[in-house]
């Protein structure tokens, strides 16, 4: 079931992918940066949350007044400043949520992936919590029906000695120590939020907390012109004898208040505590999950201790630990719980080439189910299906999660799938370069900006141009070899780049296309 | 040099455009009714300690021997409260009827209660009745009376337990 419902979601979101793709282009599309969005949206709001906080008057009778005078009279930046607040968290929320759904119809939530998955539902709550907070601080009425519901739903726990919505009976109730209370809560909770985002991305390598340049500044401008257009403006101020008709409602934040009205704490307590649970447990009810993983494994006598896959490996799976056999030298060890099985550390195993006469190639580390030696073999059929010694033909590695290169259809074109394109070390690059009857390779894989296994294409390009060991060693043969990376959705594109390349693929000495 | 290509930059601002549109319109819109016109709140707040459980008693010597002799108080009294019967009905239609048990761990807290009703608006007669003692029968606190509901406004009902009165604002 889980599986339909992530194939179900993907179905509706990737067209809308396609379609921001073909407009941004991969490096641009929003969806390939929800994480970085993210972070992005809430500096915003830290930046204009501190100064609005300069403004804010955290009295009872001052409130309201304060968050007006930024409002209307100093509505050039004042006002600009507490829209720009308001836009900026709801559109976290919608980034947050596109970012969560994304993730989950992706499949991103196993394995090494864990960890983030499941320190992301806290997060969720936190996110929630800092705004609510916020719309408190107006003490308009919609502060009113805030308070007055939100407390009244805290009430339903039976840990709270008194009812805290008794604080909210009259007017006369209330002081100006719960103000500061509420602003203390409104800086404190936020930084919990960033304590927490920060363990959130604490596993990946070079986790991405910062967006295209270009998409930064629109979603800046776009905010603040949104800001202009349609400033955000208070409700009438709080009156504890206001039965409170009727409520503009922040949808992003403020969903289920209507559902606390209707149905209750109690009910809407187990919705969320039980939608929360499910997305912790989501990891371990997955069938994928259950089926049998992929984990890299180490052969001790065939590493060196180089460290390159150590590197590389995006999920930080792989420890440097003093070698079993070769006194004084490290090896590789893999931690199996974090292992998501891309294969990119036997990618970068220098030990992982088909240079060396061996009867069994085996790679310092490698993986079990898609060997260096079952890729080795591989391409030896491949080379065999091109008839090497009747012809030319190209090679083309793709990875599986991009776009299938197997079933491309192009005559001389013969497509090879790795679990990801980094898993292809440069040296194979090289040795099937040498091959007459290979008269170019081309290699593609996820979009760098979105690719599955997080960094496989940009180690690749890193490898192929000399910024990364292990890199593709410079000879004239290796001009033969391309790259293109693809999108999902960009099947047509890559087979037309193959078809090209194909009919006219690059002499030694000649100039290849290269798109990174 | 790069071409921009016009119709993929109008794609990319119509696409900016409604991502934007959809965050502004989604902040403040479409409104929630909370209240119809014909509606009032009625809140019933109390807090209130129920009288002692059983009665104190003077300790024999025997007793006063057994305890520590910083311990040895004359008089022993019960620390649990009894639960607080609670009933409001608006024009003979009951709305609460709980009983209220004292919080700590050993029931020598007092007892609060807190509920917001939405009523129809109009005259309602009110009768809110509490007793704070479990051996006796009946309801030895007691209001009466007919309010008027404005629409769309609040009614608070308290108990004050130092002058062991209701009252409605």
């Amino acid at each position: 079931m889980i599986r339909a419902l992530a194939r179900t979601a993907r179905a509706g979101l990737a067209p809308l992918e396609h379609l921001f793709t073909r407009l941004y282009g991969t490096a641009g599309n929003p969806f390939h940066q929800l994480g970085a969005l993210s972070y992005l949206l809430f500096w915003i709001v830290t930046v204009t949350g501190v100064y609005l906080f300069i403004f804010f008057d955290t009295s009872l009778g001052g409130a309201y007044l304060s968050v007006e005078y930024l409002t209307t009279t100093q509505w050039y930046l004042g006002g600009v400043m507490r829209s720009l607040h308001r836009y900026g968290s709801d559109a976290m929320a919608v980034t947050v949520t596109l970012h969560l759904v994304r993730e989950f119809t992706l499949g991103r939530y196993r394995g090494g992936r864990t960890f983030s998955w499941v320190s992301g539902v806290p997060l969720l709550w936190l996110l929630f919590a800092s705004a609510i907070g916020g719309f408190w601080l107006v003490w308009d009425e919609l502060a009113q029906y805030v308070a007055i519901v939100t407390t009244e739903w805290l009430d339903w726990l039976p840990n709270f000695s008194e009812p805290m919505a008794g604080n909210f009976l009259t007017n006369a109730v209330l002081s100006d120590r719960f103000f500061s209370l509420l602003v203390f809560l409104h800086i404190a909770i936020p930084l919990f939020l960033l304590v927490g985002m920060f363990i959130h991305i604490k596993r990946l390598k070079e986790a991405r907390t910062k967006p295209e340049r270009s998409l930064q500044w629109l979603v800046i401008g776009g905010l603040v012109v949104l800001s202009l257009i349609k400033p955000v403006v208070s409700m009438g101020p709080a009156d504890l004898a206001n039965g409170l008709a009727e409520l503009r409602l922040d949808w992003f934040y403020l969903n289920v208040y209507p559902l606390i009205d209707r149905w209750g704490p109690g009910p809407v307590w187990g919705l969320l505590v039980g939608f929360s649970t499910l997305l912790v447990l989501l990891p371990w009810l997955s069938p994928v999950a259950r089926a049998s993983k992929q984990v890299a494994i180490v052969n001790p006598p065939n590493c060196n201790g180089c460290s390159w896959c150590y590197q590389d490996c995006p999920y930080e799976a792989i420890q440097m630990v003093p070698h079993v056999d070769k006194s004084g030298r490290r090896m590789a060890q893999v931690d199996p719980d974090l292992c998501t099985g891309c294969g990119i550390c036997s990618g970068s195993c220098p030990s992982a080439t088909p240079f060396r006469h061996v009867d069994e190639l085996v790679s310092g580390i490698d993986l079990p189910g898609f060997s260096i030696d079952h890729l080795k073999g591989e391409v030896e059929s491949a080379l065999d299906r091109l008839q090497c010694g009747a012809g030319q033909g190209v090679l083309v590695f793709g990875c599986k999660y991009a776009n299938d290169v197997t079933r491309l259809d192009i005559p001389g074109v013969e497509g090879l799938t790795l679990p990801c394109i980094a898993q292809l070390p440069p040296s194979f690059m090289d040795y099937l370069a040498r091959k007459d009857c290979v008269s170019g390779i081309f290699i593609t894989g996820c979009s760098p900006d979105d690719c599955y296994a997080r960094l496989g294409s940009r180690w690749v390009d890193e490898r192929m141009h000399k910024e990364r060991m292990p890199y593709l060693r410079p000879s004239p043969t290796t001009e033969k070899i391309t790259s293109w990376w693809a999108g999902a959705g960009e099947r047509r594109a890559l087979r037309e780049k193959v078809a090209a390349f194909a009919s006219a693929p690059p002499t030694p000495g000649g100039e290849g296309d290269d798109r990174g | 040099m790069t071409v921009v290509d016009p119709l993929r930059l109008c794609g990319q601002a119509l696409l900016l455009a409604l991502f934007l549109a959809f965050v502004g319109y989604f902040s403040d819109a479409p409104v929630y009714q909370h209240l119809e016109e014909d509606e009032a709140v009625v809140k019933i707040s109390v807090r209130h300690s129920g009288a002692l459980v059983g009665e104190c008693h003077q300790r024999s010597a025997e007793e006063l021997a057994q305890l520590q002799p910083t311990m040895r108080n004359q008089i022993s009294c019960p620390r649990e409260r009894s639960p607080l019967q609670l009933q409001l009905s608006l024009n003979g239609e009951s709305l609460v009827d709980v009983e209220l048990q004292a919080r700590g761990l050993h029931r020598d807290g007092i007892a609060t209660f807190y509920r917001r009703m939405v009523v129809p608006s109009g005259e309602v007669a009110v009768d809110v009745r509490l007793n704070d003692d479990q051996r006796q029968e009946g309801f030895p606190y007691r209001l009466q009376r007919k309010i008027v509901l404005q629409p769309q406004r609040v009614a608070v009902i308290t108990f004050d337990g130092d002058r062991g009165e209701f009252d409605i604002q």
